[in-house]
């Protein structure tokens, strides 16, 4: 649990949603590209595409949202303008005076206009929020589906934090781009658009003076981006040193302990933190500059206009309300122009995000099923490796040519020192992985003749990771055998010796195990999972080091457990303690991955090689001597 | 969030000046609108003449005016003007502004205190609006301004004539009837004709009108870009402060926080477990950098806007307040019906994700599980409801929170509107302008935005204060574990003789001991195992001889002194501590086992490899000693980082060596070799070892048997098979008869 807690929080923050105060962050914090941004939009857009209608709709109501958004200032203009020249001629003593009218008139059309636009905005987004929880929905199926289909291999080079990484942040990227991004994009080009037009239609002159604000504000905001870029990365480099430092530290906090390492650790410490200091406060600065320069810029602008607008209106060239709509164009033109250029880095978030989504959904699934399945085999549990050829990386094989012949009820102890690669032959034995060549038959069957799921019937597993879900002791045990009558659970449960335990726990079998199982024993967890194995009621049972992490007092339960689950049935033992080994019918030993020799005990002592040495060096020297009596 | 306000206070200066910043920037902020509303007002309607009291007027002009002036008044006004005829000594410098002195006398303004006598520049200015109205009135028929009743002008006369020629008395009986009919227009009516009338007197005197009007909005729009500027400067000099504040004080509690942990002992790291403390030390660090410059530019900023705008606003128009205040709750109103729709859903959202999240970590963990027992199915239909909760969930949030925008542009506008309407009114009725109404509008809109980033901060201040509520209470830790005021010193010749006198241990909270009275003696020159089951508190046992914990009970005694009676540093000078799970720092393997001693030489750094076994997968990496090793030593299995651990201890050369079960990712054939390498070369050395395999601790000399905090069996391995019941349970376990014989 807390490893998979460090890999969330090792992940670099993903772009620039959590946006600081100042503005901007987004930009600064360039985010990742996407390695292939076409083709991933195009699968993008293809998920999309069963939404065509739906989605259409949301365009043109958000286009046409914010087209009458844009109308508004012009029309209010007319206000203005009616006011200004009614007070004038009233000033003058000339004309009417104000006509009430047609301002009342001219309101009320107004805000039927916004009344629209908010109804046509509000329909979009319920429309897209719809459409964006329906594709969030259906990756998150994908990628469920997926990770049952996948080969084993593949979780090899792909940690879970990744895979878990991607059906949370990386769907909510996508989907938060759907629900609010997509259509910003529509409204802010809409807006731009319309706001260009508009602004032409009052004067030319002055919308060519606010165009030429933007170059000058873009280039500006270049600058201080380019700038505060290189400190963000430094701030960015030296928040991981620090956390790099904290954790080293504190993970290993007894051994800087113990080697009077405070003082080091203190001095390096404020070393980094200095220079987190300069960096962020310089970032952060810089950053927090952006709001005032576009602010400012914007001032300018404004002031420009008011200054244009007015020498315009003197001359009769425009009104009044004119310069009025005029500026709230120009302040309505450079926010969709700054949102635009965040909305391009936020979708390359997403493209990037999209594409590990995708990735993960067209990997490569686990080798076909056969097309005629052997179907109604009576099984007995007899197990044949023929010449058996294999390396989890073709280049490099690790079992070299293994054969062996495992006859019904016998008992496999399979040993070797740690990372000899013993579970490997488990793994091909389940079609985890399939062998480069050879075979391995399973009743007369190659096991690539069985359906997964058939061959799997066959097997039972405890390991000795105790691996048990979030869910009751019950529905753990019946996890063996989903469509298994009480009865037979609790038959089970008494052989795998729970029915002794679970009594004593709170609410008995219909305790739910916590999220981390940490409320129930180590020794009751492997019970629990012996328990289910039984259930399962296997031909073949896989053990792999089910007793190493418990005490000696749980472990006499545990193997008397054992005991019952292994009668009559092909069994194979991983196991470290010799004492386990010793009674098997047939000993595998393992050393660097390759199966290096077999026998049982007594042949095997008698050939004095890696086995009698393995087994010798657990006694030490004073024992050989013993040894030799056996 | 209080409690470390003590870290701002050094930086009070700061704040206060990025206060008066804001102001700054809040002022400036305002005043432009006022600018803008003063081009349309002055610039455009007035054509740039600021006031009614005429800086020039002709003679002939003023005649005329003066006859809507009773004697008084037109000799007070008088009093200011200086009559300019081609005579006067300074005619040639007047010339040029007024051309038209040319052809007859003007009078000019030289005395400007009359700006301060209100009651005359309104007098003077009805009589410039009667004027006018009398001179257009007269043609156009002009109902407010036609003359008093009784009177009738003949067509085509003038009507100026005819004035001069009525008796005083009827002409100032006409006066006051007119006063009161002008009077109900109010004073900013009359305000606004009496400017055009200036303005047409100064067109007269052959004043350049034009450039008035430009000069105006130039130098108003100068004023502009100046208070743009100024407020640009404001915000970045307070945004430059904010960050140097908000970073300090984020280094400052990072330092703080850091050297406080390090000097945390075991209990304290249990208490706040390690990954909350890397959390509070780096992330709850960050969010407060944070809030802190959002408080200085966001949350200082907004009242000082939003009060200065409510100021602005109602020296524009005092009735419209209420529009504002409208606005202000239909707002506050409807951002707090979303957010109690949607605030429970939040929380129920992130119950959901991580019930998402469960699940799916489930699935991954148990990959082969699940596929060995054909569950595929059932672990598909678990994700899919978590899934499809998720999404529900998500959806409903969703589609609230997407009114929000839409809505409160709709008020907004809304807002606008109704102040357009109710300013309409009051333009009609000339107590407002409509540049001021257009102000106005900013005004509201200013006003509004602060009380939605009031809002905001409502939002941020909680989650930060809980970082801060974090941080804090690591700061407020007190050490359980600390240094003697007057330290002890261990003996000349340190032996390293460890005895346990009693010693019982109990973790904090804890409702039983984990240690109850052991007493031993571990010798120098021996070795002394210990065992039990998992949980028997033998690590707690190893745990105390470097003071990790503190014994509750009894003592723990190094040659004879208590360890509490020394520094930490002293006595962990004498110990060599090889953890459980070898823990190795980021560098080469050279800087990890230099960790012990910074001056070990190559060859001490060899030998120590070479002793614990570690030389042979040293020397097959290519870089041998410099072997990178990344950081928490990913890059190395565990064996081969025990038995690094291992050389470094070495590398200290202690009198104490303590083991904890550091030798169990060993296959047997290195961990045997390794003891009888470190047998030979530590003979004088006191080794405590914890182990879980018997055959690791056989030979020594004596054996400690824990079984539940209790000191169970103490002896050889041959005693205790004989006397210690517990002794040959677990080493029945692993050993089968014939070995144990």
């Amino acid at each position: 649990m807390s490893q998979d807690n460090q890999t969330t929080r090792r992940q670099p923050p993903r772009g620039g949603r959590h946006g600081g105060p100042g503005g901007g962050p987004g930009i600064m914090a360039g985010g990742e590209k996407p390695k292939n941004f076409k083709a991933t939009l195009r699968k993008l857009v293809k998920e999309l595409s069963q939404f065509k209608v739906r989605i259409i709709m949301v365009f043109i109501f958000a286009a046409l949202s914010a087209f009458l958004m844009i109308l508004g200032p012009k029309i209010l203009g007319n206000i203005t303008t009616e006011l200004f020249e009614g007070l004038m001629n009233k000033i003058r003593g000339t004309g009417e005076g104000i006509n009430f009218d047609s301002i009342k008139q001219t309101i009320l059309f107004l805000l039927g206009l916004y009344v629209g636009s908010t109804l046509l905005a509000y329909t979009q987004g319920w429309i897209m929020s719809g459409v964006s929880a329906k594709i969030t929905y259906r990756l998150r199926e994908q990628i469920s589906l997926k990770i049952n289909n996948l080969p084993l291999k593949y979780f090899d080079k792909t940690s879970q934090g990744e895979v878990l990484s991607r059906v949370t942040n990386d769907v909510d990227t996508i989907s938060r781009t759907l629900n609010q991004s997509l259509t910003q994009m529509i409204t802010s080009l809409t807006t731009v658009i319309g706001v260009i037009f508009m602004m032409f239609s009052i004067s030319w002159q002055m919308t060519l003076v606010a165009l030429l604000i933007l170059p000058l504000s873009a280039s500006l905001i270049a600058l201080v981006v380019k700038q505060s870029q290189k400190y963000f990365k430094k701030q960015q480099d030296y928040l991981g040193h620090v956390n790099g430092h904290v954790e080293e530290m504190y993970g290993g906090h007894v051994v800087v302990k113990a080697f009077n390492g405070e003082a080091d650790s203190i001095k390096k410490f404020n070393g980094i933190n200095d220079v987190l200091y300069d960096s962020a406060w310089k970032s952060q600065f810089l950053s927090g500059m952006m709001m005032p320069i576009m602010m400012f810029v914007g001032n300018i602008g404004y002031v420009l206009i008011s200054i244009l607008g007015g020498w315009f209106a003197v001359k009769r060239i425009i009104t009044v309300g004119d310069i009025q709509a005029f500026i709230v164009y120009v302040r309505q033109f450079t926010q969709p122009v700054a949102q635009i250029a965040n909305i391009m880095n936020i979708f390359q978030q997403t493209a990037a995000a999209a594409e590990r989504v995708f990735e993960f959904i067209e990997e490569d699934e686990e080798v076909a099923e056969t097309h005629n399945p052997v179907k109604n085999v009576e099984h007995n549990g007899n197990v044949e490796f023929k010449h058996v050829q294999f390396g989890y990386d073709p280049e490099k094989i690790i079992i070299k040519d293994f054969s062996c012949q495992v006859n019904k009820g016998h008992n496999i102890a399979i040993v070797g020192p740690t990372g000899a690669g013993k579970t490997t032959m488990v793994k091909l034995l389940m079609r985890f992985y399939d062998v480069n060549s050879g075979e391995i038959l399973l009743d007369g069957h190659n096991i690539k003749d069985y359906s997964r799921y058939d061959l799997r019937e066959n097997f039972g597993m405890v390991l000795q990771d105790t691996w048990l879900y979030n869910g009751s002791i019950w529905d753990n045990i019946k996890y063996g055998r989903l469509d298994a009558t009480d009865e037979e659970v609790l038959a089970a449960a008494k052989a795998a010796h729970v029915d002794a335990f679970v009594h004593m726990l709170p609410d008995g079998y219909d305790l739910l195990l916590n999220e981390e199982t940490t409320n129930v024993s180590q020794g009751q967890k492997q019970l629990i999972t012996i328990a289910r194995a039984i259930l399962a009621d296997p031909k073949v049972l896989i053990l792999d080091e089910a007793t190493s992490s418990v005490d000696t007092r749980t472990e006499v339960q545990i193997q008397k457990a054992m005991a019952n689950l292994m009668k009559n049935r092909t069994s194979f033992v991983i196991a470290h303690r010799l004492s386990t080994i010793r009674d098997a019918d047939l000993i595998l030993v393992m050393n660097e991955g390759d199966i290096v020799e077999q026998g049982n005990h007594k042949e095997l002592l008698e050939r004095d090689g890696f086995y009698a040495e393995l087994y010798k060096s657990q006694f030490e020297e004073d024992f050989v001597e013993t040894e030799g009596l056996i | 969030m209080l409690k470390l306000i003590g870290y701002l206070k050094p930086y009070t200066v700061f704040i206060l000046v990025a206060i008066a910043l804001l102001f700054v920037q809040a002022l400036t902020e305002l005043a432009l609108p006022d600018y803008m509303s003063r081009i349309v007002n002055v610039g455009i309607q007035q054509g740039g003449v600021e006031d009614a009291i005429p800086q020039a007027i002709s003679q002939e002009t003023f005649n005329d005016v003066s006859l809507f002036l009773s004697r008084e008044h037109k000799e007070a006004i008088l009093g200011y003007y200086e009559l300019i005829t081609q005579e006067s000594s300074n005619y040639r410098e007047y010339l040029e502004r007024y051309p038209a002195l040319e052809t007859e006398p003007v009078y000019v303004l030289v005395n400007d205190t009359i700006e301060n006598n209100e009651e005359l520049k309104l007098t003077f200015g009805k009589a410039l609006m009667a004027y006018s109205g009398v001179k257009t009135g007269g043609g156009q028929g002009n109902e407010n301004f036609s003359p008093p009743s009784g009177i009738t002008i003949p067509e085509g006369a003038d009507p100026f004539k005819i004035m001069r020629l009525l008796p005083e008395s009827i002409r100032l009986q006409m006066l006051s009837d007119m006063d009161k009919m002008v009077d109900v227009l109010g004073e900013s009516m009359i305000k606004q004709s009496a400017v055009l009338v200036v303005k047409e007197e100064y067109q007269k005197l052959g004043m350049d009108t034009d450039s008035i009007q430009s000069r105006y909005v130039f130098r108003i729009g100068l004023m502009m870009v100046l208070m743009a500027l100024l407020s640009t400067a404001a915000t970045i000099m307070v945004a430059f402060i904010a960050s140097k504040i908000a970073a300090a004080v984020a280094r400052n509690l990072r330092k703080d926080v850091f050297t406080k942990i390090e000097n945390f002992s075991n209990v304290e790291f249990a208490k706040f477990s390690t990954a909350s403390l890397i959390t509070r030390t780096t992330n709850d660090i960050t969010q407060i950098q944070l809030v802190i410059v959002m408080i200085i530019r966001m949350v200082f900023y907004a009242p000082i806007m939003g009060v200065g705008g409510v100021f602005r606003a109602i020296e524009k128009s005092v009735s419209m307040s209420w529009i504002i205040a409208l606005a202000v709750i239909i707002l506050l109103g409807m951002i707090g019906i979303v957010f109690a729709i949607a605030l429970p859903k939040f929380k129920k959202i992130q119950k959901l994700i991580d019930r998402l999240n469960l699940v799916t970590r489930e699935n991954l963990s148990g990959l082969m599980v699940v596929r060995a027992f054909n569950t595929q199915k059932f672990e598909e239909k678990r994700f899919r409801e978590a899934n499809e909760d998720v999404t529900k969930t998500n959806l409903f949030v969703n589609r609230v929170m997407v009114s929000m925008m839409p809505i409160m542009m709709l008020v907004m506008n809304g807002i606008v509107l109704l102040i357009v309407w109710v300013g309409a009114k009051q333009i009609a009725e000339s107590s407002l302008q409509v540049g001021d109404m257009m102000a106005y509008i900013q005004y509201a809109m200013q006003i509004i935005i602060s009380f939605l980033m009031l809002t905001m901060i409502f939002i941020f201040i909680p989650r930060a204060s809980v970082s801060a509520n974090r941080v804090h209470e690591v700061l407020k830790v007190d050490p359980e574990i600390t240094d003697p005021d007057n330290p002890k010193q261990f003996p000349k010749d340190f032996k390293g003789e460890v005895e346990f006198r009693n010693v019982c241990y109990r973790f904090p909270g804890a409702e039983e001991n984990i240690l109850n009275h052991i007493s031993f003696t571990a010798k120098p020159g021996e070795t002394t195992a210990i065992i039990g089951s998992t949980g028997s508190g033998k690590s707690t046992l190893l745990n105390m001889i470097p003071r990790f914990y503190d014994v509750c009970d009894g003592q723990v005694l190094l040659d004879g002194v208590d360890i509490r009676e020394v520094r930490q540093h002293d006595l962990r000078d004498h110990i060599g501590y090889v953890p459980q799970k070898g823990v190795l720092f980021s560098g080469t393997i050279e800087s990890n086992l230099k960790y012990a001693d910074d001056d070990a030489t190559l060859d001490e750094i060899k030998k120590a490899a070479e002793i614990a076994q570690a030389t042979e997968f040293i020397e097959t990496n290519e870089e041998k000693y410099q072997t990178p090793i990344s950081q928490g030593g990913i890059n190395v299995s565990g064996g081969q980082k025990q038995r690094l651990s291992i050389a470094r201890a070495l590398l200290k050369r202690p009198e104490i060596f303590l083991f904890d079960d550091s030798f169990s990712a060993l296959d047997f054939k290195t961990d045997a070799a390794l003891r009888r390498k470190l047998k030979q070369e530590t003979g004088k050395s006191t080794m405590i070892i914890v182990g879980q395999r018997i055959a690791t601790i056989k030979n020594a000399e004596q054996i400690l048997v824990l079984d539940e905090g209790k000191l169970v069996g103490k002896g050889r391995h041959d005693e205790l098979m004989k006397t210690c019941q517990t002794y040959q349970e677990i080493a029945r376990s692993q050993l089968s008869e014939e070995e144990l014989s």
